[in-house]
């Protein structure tokens, strides 16, 4: 072998083999300043993808604020309840685990398809809920035969409760699924309303404070691998529970109430502060259970409450609107005092009715009341005294009085839902029928028929203001939201009331209950000090035909649906007034049978109860605590008034 | 150099050989290795089952078989070029055979207690028998066309049966390692840049040749998000796990994204990305030093052996080498597009981790015999 060509192969390969070297430095090189360029100038880039990766934000869910009563009673809670879950990874087969969880609580089938259903739309090892709100017995049969479960476990869930149910159902209103739209519109806001069975106010303070009950969702940051499947939690920020609403109801005396109420088909009581507006008593009968709605109602429940001709969803204490009858003599009454057609000695003679040119106008007792002044017309409820200063002032002055005692408006009440009512006057007529006002409607309306609606809450706020002497206060409910007092400022005096002429109206008041001959003598309390004061009125629901007239048709015997309403306003105590109350009985027949007798018994419990006397208490008496007992509907926290 | 003056050295005792090793790029093979095993463990969660004790236990039976091979004398090694190309030929057939029966890739033959994959050891044959070729060829000899038929038709064979197996990065490899080795043994500079040439013009023809799955890769290597929780996934995840690494990593057993499986494939073709998300930026260049080491190591080895037969097989092998480190980490840093080449060393695998290590052994054998004569 040549010397010379070996070496000058050497030579060749030393050099090509050093340009390997450098290609192999350089081909390095590239890969350090590629990684170099991907850990720091994308380092922060790819830490914020990796984590994005690796964290899942899971909303905790606020409890839900708690509502109590004024001396903190609960009316709506949360309670734990029992739910049965199940997993799909951990079973082989879903519908045998169904089916034998079937054997031991009632389950549909149609419950264990949808499971299934649901089941194979999520990842696997994610839980399906099966159901909800087993008995205590239930999650005992199924813990002890959960070695036959697989798949089958028993969580703690939360549901909205209401103790007190249906007697607190209008007030409370109820709680259930976010809708679509409201998902749409705030969800993005929200998130934790995207949360799967997450509910909402849906009616009454439930709906009203639904944004303050709330509360802010908590957040837990978990760890999740390329799946899904959580690791760890890593940051957990918990919720912030919803604020508690307090409002001045008295539980205890809106039980009661209903417990009055409930001997009628259809009624409403409304119980107030004279003084300054709270509302201790709100009821209306028919009631419904709230519960069911918190745990979805059956469609057939809710199809019967719809159907049902006594409204049972209905708050009639707050949307009910009815003429008030002869409860609205007495604005009839001071109206005349202001604008002077009358005065405490003006008598008037009833024959029975009153001439308007050829128009006979009947008073309610055909024989007439003979001569009565303004105390004995209020007493009797004469309807003829009316219909002459009526006649003579005008309804422009008697609506302008009715709407001064909150009548023909809204008052600003807590709960959205509260209706107007009907204060009509000429402009009014004009403006609703584009026809010009008939003097003989002045007549008609001036004892609280044709035209007048008001509702409940209206009449008892017209009663406050007549006894409180002339104080505009106004109704309210919410005493608190959380620790925020939400007390309104003293009501102010109405400077055109004038207290003389308030004093005849009080005194007609008096002595319709505690004088012998008036109109709800029957129901006059006995009680030293507890006396009441108040007014009977009956409504037409159908003009009383010339025919049932002419045969002495009774009311109380044609349908139900036909028969007057009964009402009655009243308070208590005669001498300085604390409590009115004013109650509708729906095609009760007549106010001093069927309506006074629940006002008596409202006022006089009022008065023993006296709920104005005592301090509000902010925490509740009771936290409920997940028991088998609580879990059974129907069950009240038992409490005998604030000790 | 002063040629002339050096002498044959005598024949070496056994000790003496072993003394010879090349202990310092043990040392640098041991530092990949505890790379590999750390990185194994934390991709296990914190354990030594199932990969890092089975590394380790491969290790260091490779070791073994690395220094038997390196003391074996060369001549040996010279001598059976040669035969084991053709055995590795013919099992490379056998395996091709065996996977159109099978309808289906084939890359492996079952001995029973011991799988081997032909192409594996056609890597380390096809470098052999080159060395040999041009053992005794002069500069002229190498210069001349006809001279390098043999070569390229060594190179070509295997790299197409490789290739109907199909394993594109595989016949790849042999491609390039051959043509590095025709290159240093002093192949006019034409041929390559021609060939270049040729094959780049040769791109659109062989795009009709490749497996829809290949095109796939490729489609999606240039544009990630046209599939990104399919193959573009693999690329992605492995990019966001090496930057959120970011300069001194998110620490030992604390990799997010191959802890909680993002990264696919975090034992085998992804363990630099996981290596480097956990210790960053100073543990990435810490390995690529140590590999940058290793093939000086190796090139030197290639430059102080006194016989072609040794130059050629220390440089083939070491090309083999660092086109496999390059292949795996330029394809985890999202450089190019995915390919089944694992990170000599470090990767868990049998097979990769054997015949790695017999390639050592046999540079080492370079070393330990480096003033022997070889004789044609």
């Amino acid at each position: 072998m040549a010397r010379r060509s070996d070496d000058e192969g050497f030579k060749t390969f030393s050099r090509r083999t050093l340009l390997v070297g450098g290609l192999q430095i350089v081909g390095l090189g590239v890969l350090g300043g590629r990684l170099a360029y991907l850990q720091i100038v994308e380092g922060n880039r790819y830490k914020v993808l990796a984590d994005k990766n690796r964290i899942n934000l899971r909303l905790i869910s606020p409890p839900r604020g708690l509502i109590v009563d004024r001396f903190g009673v609960p009316l709506a809670v949360n309670v734990e309840n029992f739910q049965v879950h199940m997993i799909r990874e951990q079973t082989e087969d879903m519908r045998t685990s169904l089916q034998a969880l079937q054997k031991l609580i009632p389950l549909e089938n149609q419950v264990i398809d949808s499971v299934i259903e649901q089941a194979k739309k999520i990842p696997k090892f994610l839980p399906v809920k099966v159901k909800e709100d087993l008995t205590w017995e239930e999650v005992a049969r199924i813990q002890v035969n959960l070695p036959d479960l697989p798949g089958i476990f028993v969580e703690r869930g939360e549901t909205r409760n209401y103790p007190y149910g249906l007697e607190t159902s209008h007030l409370t209103g109820y709680v259930g699924a976010v809708s679509e739209d409201i998902l749409k519109a705030e969800g993005e806001k929200e998130p934790v309303l995207s949360l799967p069975g997450f509910k909402i106010g849906k009616i009454g303070i439930e709906k009203q404070y639904d944004g303050e009950m709330r509360g802010k969702a908590g957040a837990s940051e978990i760890e999740v691998n390329v799946v899904g499947r959580e690791v760890r939690e890593l940051k957990r920020l918990e919720a912030t529970p919803g604020d508690r609403i307090t409002l001045t109801i008295d539980a205890e005396l809106q039980r009661y109430a209903h417990e009055l109420l409930s001997k009628e088909r259809s009624a409403s009581a409304v119980v107030m502060d004279a003084q300054t507006g709270a509302v201790y008593v709100m009821a209306s009968h028919p009631g419904y259970d709230p519960n069911l709605f918190s745990r979805g109602i059956p469609s057939s429940i809710w199809k019967s409450l719809l159907d049902d001709t006594s409204l049972p969803l209905s708050h009639k204490a707050l949307v009910g609107q009815y003429p008030p009858g002869s409860t609205f003599k007495m604005i009839t009454a001071l109206a005349g005092l202001e604008s002077g057609v009358t005065n405490g000695h003006r008598t008037v003679y009833c024959p029975g009715f009153y001439m308007m040119g050829k128009q006979r106008f009947h008073c309610w007792r055909p024989q007439g009341h003979g001569r009565v002044d303004i105390i004995g017309a209020l007493q009797k409820s004469c309807d003829t005294y009316f219909y002459t200063i009526a006649a003579e002032m005008g309804i422009d002055r008697i609506a302008e009085v009715g709407r001064r005692f909150g009548l023909g408006s809204k008052l600003g009440f807590d709960l959205e839902d509260e209706r107007p009512g009907i204060m009509p006057d000429k402009n009014w007529k004009y403006g609703r029928y584009s026809e010009r006002w008939h003097n003989g409607e002045t007549v008609v309306n001036a004892i609280g028929q044709g035209y007048v609606l008001t509702t409940p809450l209206q009449l008892a706020v017209m009663t406050a203001r007549l006894v409180n002497g002339g104080y505009a206060v106004k109704p309210w409910i919410t005493a608190k939201i959380g620790e925020q007092d939400k007390t309104p400022a003293p009501a102010e005096k109405m400077n055109e009331v004038r207290e003389d002429f308030l004093a005849y109206i009080l005194k007609g008041m008096e002595s319709v209950v505690n004088t012998a001959g008036g109109t709800a003598y029957g129901s006059r309390i006995v009680e030293a000090g507890m006396e009441m004061g108040g007014k009977t009125g009956t409504a037409q629901v159908q003009r009383i035909t010339k025919e049932q007239r002419a045969k002495g048709v009774k009311n109380e015997d044609l349908p139900w649906e036909q028969r007057h309403h009964a009402l009655f306003v009243g308070y208590a105590p005669i001498h300085a007034p604390r409590y009115v109350c004013s109650v509708v009985v729906e095609h009760g027949v007549g106010g001093s049978r069927a309506a006074a007798p629940i006002a008596k018994e409202l006022l006089l419990r009022a008065q023993t109860r006296d709920p104005s006397a005592m301090a509000m208490q902010t925490s509740p008496v009771e936290e409920l605590k997940p028991s088998p007992e609580t879990i059974t509907p129907g069950k009240k926290p038992g409490r005998e008034g604030p000790a | 150099m002063i040629r002339d003056s050096m002498f044959l050295q005598p024949e070496q005792t056994l000790f003496q050989r072993f003394m010879n090793l090349n202990w310092g790029l043990v040392f640098l093979l041991c530092c990949v290795m505890g790379v590999g095993a750390t990185s194994l463990y934390s991709a296990a969660g914190g354990s030594f089952s199932p990969w890092a004790d089975k590394q380790l236990i491969r290790f260091c039976g490779g070791l073994v078989i690395m220094c038997a091979v390196a003391l074996v004398d060369m001549r040996w090694w010279y001598r059976l070029a040669w035969p084991l190309y053709g055995v590795a030929f013919v099992l490379l057939i056998l395996v091709d055979i065996m996977g159109h029966i099978g309808m289906g890739a084939q890359r492996w033959i079952n001995l029973g207690f011991i799988q081997i994959q032909p192409s594996e050891i056609m890597k380390i044959a096809v470098i052999m028998a080159l060395a040999r070729h041009f053992h005794g060829a002069g500069p002229e000899q190498v210069r001349r066309l006809t001279f390098l038929i043999i070569p390229a038709v060594l190179i070509l064979a295997p790299v197409g049966l490789v290739m109907l197996q199909p394993d594109l990065g595989t016949a790849m490899l042999i491609l390039m390692g051959g043509a590095a080795m025709v290159f240093i043994a002093g192949a006019p500079l034409w041929i390559f840049i021609s060939a270049i040439a040729a094959g780049l013009a040769a791109i659109p023809i062989g795009w009709q040749f490749m497996h829809e799955y290949q095109k796939q890769r490729v489609y999606v290597f240039l544009n990630p998000e046209l599939d990104p929780l399919g193959s573009g996934y693999h690329i992605t995840q492995s990019k966001i796990a090496l930057g959120s690494g970011g300069v001194y990593g998110k620490g030992f057993m604390e990799g997010t994204q191959s802890k909680l499986n993002f990264l696919p494939e975090k034992q085998t073709d992804f363990i630099f990305t996981l290596w480097a998300e956990e210790w960053g930026l100073f543990g990435g260049a810490f390995l690529l030093g140590l590999f940058a080491l290793i093939f000086m190591t190796c090139l030197r080895i290639a430059m102080r052996c006194r016989h072609n037969f040794g130059r050629y097989l220390a440089v083939g092998l070491t090309v083999n080498f660092s086109l496999h480190v390059f292949i795996n980490i330029s394809m985890a840093m999202g450089l190019i597009p995915v390919v089944g080449i694992p990170l000599p060393m470090v990767s868990h695998g049998g097979t990769a981790m054997i015949s790695t290590l017999i390639g050592f052994g046999l540079i080492m054998c370079c070393h330990v015999y480096r003033h022997s004569k070889v004789t044609r």
